[in-house]
């Protein structure tokens, strides 16, 4: 649990995001020219991405089948839908509106589970196509205000986007970042974005009020340009604390939108309420309902691969691991479920087969070129106890350097043979000579005196002994 | 309907639009305006509870279209009709006053 | 003057080429465009390279298309590829659109060879063309009146030969009021019938492309080549073109045909005598003459001048100095929206804007747009109602015969009024056309509007053709 969570005074955090997602799509939103992210600036670009005049939007039906997975993944209800205009001036917005969804969204409804099925509801998640992207230059500080002038690159503009709204249900910074990450997981799964955060394809509001509880909810601040999971949980860190500052020392919380800046772990005011604009949204008279078939729901419905949390469950079942834990996380978030299952089909030991794969295998994708049978025969040697989990380790390291191989033979090559349980208990009995009294304190129950006599059967055996089988073989003895 | 129209609200509304009214083109604006909308009030009259809005001529849905690529307009071409432009891109004066 | 049949025929069976059509048209125009003013810019070196290709394909045994040499006039806000397109405004003066309409694209595809872009009523809002950055185009039967509006230039290219057809788009009658005005056949067709991928958006919910021709089958004939599915519209109706050179001979016989008993006041009486004198038209040629009530039409007004303006006020707002078009410079972003928008936005256009930006903005809504939306349903409920009853209906096109410059200019409302019996249609999305049919005061034209239902465009012509030919 983070700090925040623990508020003084009994106040109480609440938290509600707004996702926005650029789609894994080839074309816009309204439009056939590229979404192709890093092209050179303004070569994406048609009539209905730079809002010529006489041009007219078009839906994107691989678009709407992104966002439908989207809202399916995330327990949506699928409803009839329209597109309205958000109007607003700004330059990186090419015909002054926005088209977006708003009193009626294609998804609603929903909810998402975090681990310790802590359920986070979904409002809605909806269409809309992206700005463009301004670029400021001179002044002092090549920050917005203050700058000389700025440029313009159309090519993101049009690019299709679902807007994931939560409820506010999340109550720790932890969640938070919880929520972010599993969403993610969750959009990488089923193919809607390649959601990455840095690049922008990912980007999160943050909506932060305090209360205490049994009252209403306190006035929200909107948090922007919050840029990786590590933020969004620094971020509400930052301003829950504020709000509670403030309101402690006598202020009251605004509504306004603020600013996250990275680099000074603070937020900043962007812009208050009162100079919020009328949007004067509007239905779209360039575009018709869209009201998706049942029967294309659920095409899209059982074509949905298995989510997240589900892969996690399985795999966690199958290796004896919490699905909660690190390494169910880890090795389904990297996709390498599928290959964690191999190598236990391949015999290998289920639960060093996935703590394996977690550690050593981060590099290399859902598909490891290491032949799933090899990392299982690595398992057994030493579940076996053939080699000491520090040979493993090693042995691990080779190989997946050669890509494979007969993993007995590159354990003799190294010389790594373990010792046998005879000598074994040959060496302990000799530590336990040499150590009378550690050994009589360990028998009285000093854990601490244990250190002692397993540091000189390691130093005898020069390594070769595993620490673990060394360790049980010693309990053995203090018990009999 | 409502009350008339003030001069305020026609330099709020200008502002909404980004056109800007000299004091004497407001008061002239606002005028006009409150003689259309005095006009307009002839539909307070009508009872249109239970009415649905028509938003659309001729019903249509599902338009869809297939994600498939087509060629960029000529990045040059398009440029060279923009008022400012530099280094491929669109160039517009500093932004004051109000932000993204 | 040749009508646009006569030169599809005649280029097509190669008694004449295109060129000396296109030369002959070209004449007219170096006589008297001085003093009308139709155009924005005529392309006559252009239409000769094309005239002359035409000329060479037909030559080379290639088969003619269904507008074979044509001299045809484009309304100033359809784009045409490197070719100035400013909807008579100084905001787009000098901007070359980078892609063509749809409709352009299959006029070309279709032979018609364009000789120009014709003045408009600034973004083709007015119904004199007196709100034209550019100045006035004058009514060619006297150029002491106007010729209508929005699309005045394109009804006084037809009507002074300058073209042999031309297009207009049409949001409140910006087709059928000039045509009345010009003495030429305007058609206003169904809203999602021709494309408008490519037509400068005014309103988007009312706009339609059309056609101005010398006589109803010319009218049929273009309208067959221009309509039809677009898929880069999205209200664009899915099916294809409608026949309708194949109904013009049918007569009205057994056709019913409404009078509105509660036609809004303010016609002058010359034209309601025409219009009188069309029903007995109709009813010599066979048809029943059947009285139907539109009550909600005293209120399309008020409707579309809250609708229409709406829409406007976003439609323009990419009118920003930034990306095409002019910009005044200034040392801020807002600044230089404000300065560029405006200096380069005439009287009305801006009015429009305003009303447009408060109907929709916060604590308005409800009252008016939202109002407007369902005024707008009445008003195609009374048509349901009527249609139901009739094939179709006669109602003047234009209160008056054309009227002199200035003596509409100083109140908005009263230029409004100008549209009072085309508006409806357009915000039912039903097809009209205006005929022209005898004189009026001080022999000047006066136009017919025939309406039909959705998708009525056969029963239309039908009607339309048989007014021509008792006229």
């Amino acid at each position: 649990m983070s700090e925040s969570s623990i508020l003084p005074n009994g106040w109480q955090l609440v938290v509600g995001l707004e996702v926005h997602v650029e789609l894994a799509t080839k074309t816009k939103m309204f439009s056939a020219s590229a979404n192709r992210f890093g092209d050179e600036p303004n070569t994406n670009i048609d009539p209905v991405t730079l809002g010529l005049p006489g041009a007219l939007p078009v839906l994107n039906k691989h678009a709407i089948e992104l966002a439908m997975r989207i809202g399916l993944a995330l327990n949506c209800k699928i409803q009839p839908c329209t597109f309205h205009r958000k109007n607003y001036f700004y330059p990186d917005l090419p015909k002054a509106y926005q088209i977006t969804q708003y009193d009626h969204p294609l998804n609603v409804d929903g909810y998402l589970m975090l681990p310790g099925d802590v359920r986070i509801g979904i409002e809605r998640a909806h269409l809309e196509e992206d700005t463009g992207k301004s670029t400021h230059f001179g002044g002092s500080s090549g920050r917005i205000h203050g700058s000389d002038y700025s440029l313009l690159d159309y090519n993101r503009a049009g690019v299709p986007l679902v807007e994931i709204v939560s409820r506010p249900d999340i109550r720790t910074s932890e969640q938070a970042r919880q929520y972010v990450a599993e969403l993610r997981a969750i959009l990488l799964a089923v193919g809607a974005s390649d959601a990455k955060m840095e690049e922008g394809s990912m980007r999160c509001d943050v909506n932060v009020s305090v209360h205490k509880p049994g009252t209403p909810f306190g006035t929200r601040c909107e948090i922007k340009n919050v840029n990786s999971i590590r933020s969004v949980g620094r971020a509400i860190d930052y301003e829950a604390r504020r709000q509670v500052d403030l309101i402690e020392g006598g202020g009251v919380v605004r509504q306004e939108t603020r600013h996250w800046d990275d680099a000074s772990g603070r937020t900043e005011t962007l812009r208050t309420k009162e100079d919020a604009d009328d949007y004067r949204y509007f239905l779209e008279p360039d575009l018709v309902p869209l009201a998706p078939e049942q029967s294309w729901i659920d095409r899209v419905r059982l074509a949905l691969p298995p989510l997240p949390a589900a892969r996690r469950e399985m795999l966690a079942e199958l290796c004896g691991v919490d699905k909660n834990g690190e390494s169910a996380i880890v090795v389904v978030e990297r996709g390498q479920d599928d290959y964690v299952r191999d190598v236990v089909a391949n015999g290998g030991d289920p639960r060093r087969s996935i703590v394996y794969v977690q550690q050593a295998f981060a590099e290399l994708g859902p598909k490891p070129k290491v032949p799933a049978k090899d990392l299982a025969a690595l398992t057994i040697l030493e579940r076996d106890a053939k080699v000491t989990s520090t040979q493993a380790k090693t042995l691990l390291t080779d190989l997946i350097e050669a890509g494979g191989g007969d993993v007995a033979a590159m354990a003799t090559k190294r010389g790594f043979e373990a010792l046998d349980t005879s000598a074994l208990e040959a060496m302990v009995d000799a530590a336990i000579a040499a150590e009378p009294g550690a050994w009589k304190k360990y028998c009285d129950g000093e854990e601490k005196a244990l250190g002692a006599l397993v540091g000189a059967i390691m130093k005898a055996s020069k390594g070769k002994a595993d620490g673990k089988a060394v360790t049980a073989l010693l309990q053995k003895k203090a018990k009999a | 309907m409502t009350e008339k129209i003030s001069q305020e609200t026609v330099i709020k509304v200008s502002r909404l639009a980004r056109l800007s009214l000299s004091p004497e083109q407001a008061e002239k604006m606002t005028a006009q305006l409150a003689g259309m909308l005095e006009h307009f009030r002839d539909i307070d009259a009508l009872d249109l509870a239970g009415v649905e809005p028509m938003t659309q001529p001729y019903p249509i849905k599902n338009v869809l279209r297939e994600d498939v690529e087509v060629e960029s307009l000529n990045r040059e071409e398009v440029l060279g009709q923009a008022p400012a432009a530099e280094s491929g891109r669109f160039r517009v004066p500093p932004t004051i006053g109000f932000d993204v | 003057m040749k009508k646009l049949v006569e030169i599809v025929a005649a280029v097509g069976g190669g008694s004449l080429t295109a060129t000396s059509v296109l030369e002959e048209h070209l004449d007219r125009i170096k006589a008297r465009e001085g003093e009308i003013h139709a155009f924005n810019l005529v392309t006559a070196e252009q239409a000769r390279t094309d005239a002359a290709k035409i000329d060479a394909d037909i030559k080379a045994g290639k088969s003619a298309g269904p507008l074979a040499g044509v001299p045809i006039a484009l309304k100033d806000n359809m784009c045409t590829r490197g070719i100035e397109t400013t909807c008579s405004s100084k905001i787009l003066q000098g901007w070359k659109p980078p892609y063509d309409a749809t409709v352009v694209g299959k006029l070309r595809a279709a032979g018609a060879v364009v000789v120009g872009k014709t003045n408009l009523d600034e973004f083709a809002m007015g119904s004199s063309t007196e709100n034209s950055a550019f100045g006035p185009t004058k009514n060619p039967l006297d150029v002491s009146r106007v010729p209508g509006g929005s699309s005045g230039g394109s009804a006084a290219a037809v009507s002074a030969g300058f073209a042999a057809a031309s297009l207009g788009s049409d949001t409140g009658g910006s087709i059928r009021q000039p045509a009345a005005l010009c003495g030429v056949v305007g058609v206003k067709p169904t809203y999602g019938t021709v494309s408008r991928y490519g037509l400068v958006a005014f309103a988007s919910s009312l706009d339609q492309i059309g056609p101005f021709t010398q006589d109803v089958r010319d009218a049929a004939t273009l309208l067959e080549v221009i309509a039809g599915h677009d898929p880069l519209d999205s209200t664009s109706i899915p099916q294809p073109a409608a026949s309708l050179v194949s109904v013009l001979d049918h007569g009205v016989k057994g056709m019913r045909i409404g009078r509105v008993t509660d036609l809004p006041e303010g016609c002058e009486p010359d034209v309601l005598a025409r219009l009188e004198a069309a029903f007995d038209a109709m009813r010599d040629a066979g048809a029943t003459i059947v009285d139907v009530k539109l009550p909600s039409l005293q209120y399309c007004l008020t409707a579309y001048y809250l609708i229409a303006p709406a829409e406007a006020s976003s439609n323009l707002a990419r009118y920003d100095g930034v990306r095409y078009g002019n910009r005044v410079d200034a040392p801020d972003l807002n600044a230089m929206y404000a300065a560029t928008r405006e200096s380069g936005f005439g009287e009305e256009v801006k009015r429009r804007i305003m009303l447009g930006t408060y109907a929709l903005s916060a604590g308005y809504f409800d009252a008016y747009y939202g109002k407007a939306l369902k005024v707008r349903r009445l008003i195609a409920d009374d048509f349901a109602s009527a249609y139901a009853k009739v094939d179709a209906i006669l109602t003047p096109t234009s209160p008056s015969v054309a009227f002199k410059f200035g003596s509409k200019t100083d109140n908005p409302l009263a230029m409004y009024l100008c549209d009072v019996f085309t508006i409806p249609t357009n915000l039912a999305g039903h097809p009209a056309m205006s005929v022209p049919f005898g004189l009026g005061a001080d022999s000047m034209p006066v136009g017919i509007q025939v309406l039909a239902t959705t998708l009525g465009e056969q029963s239309m012509f039908k009607v339309a053709a048989e007014l021509e030919r008792a006229s």
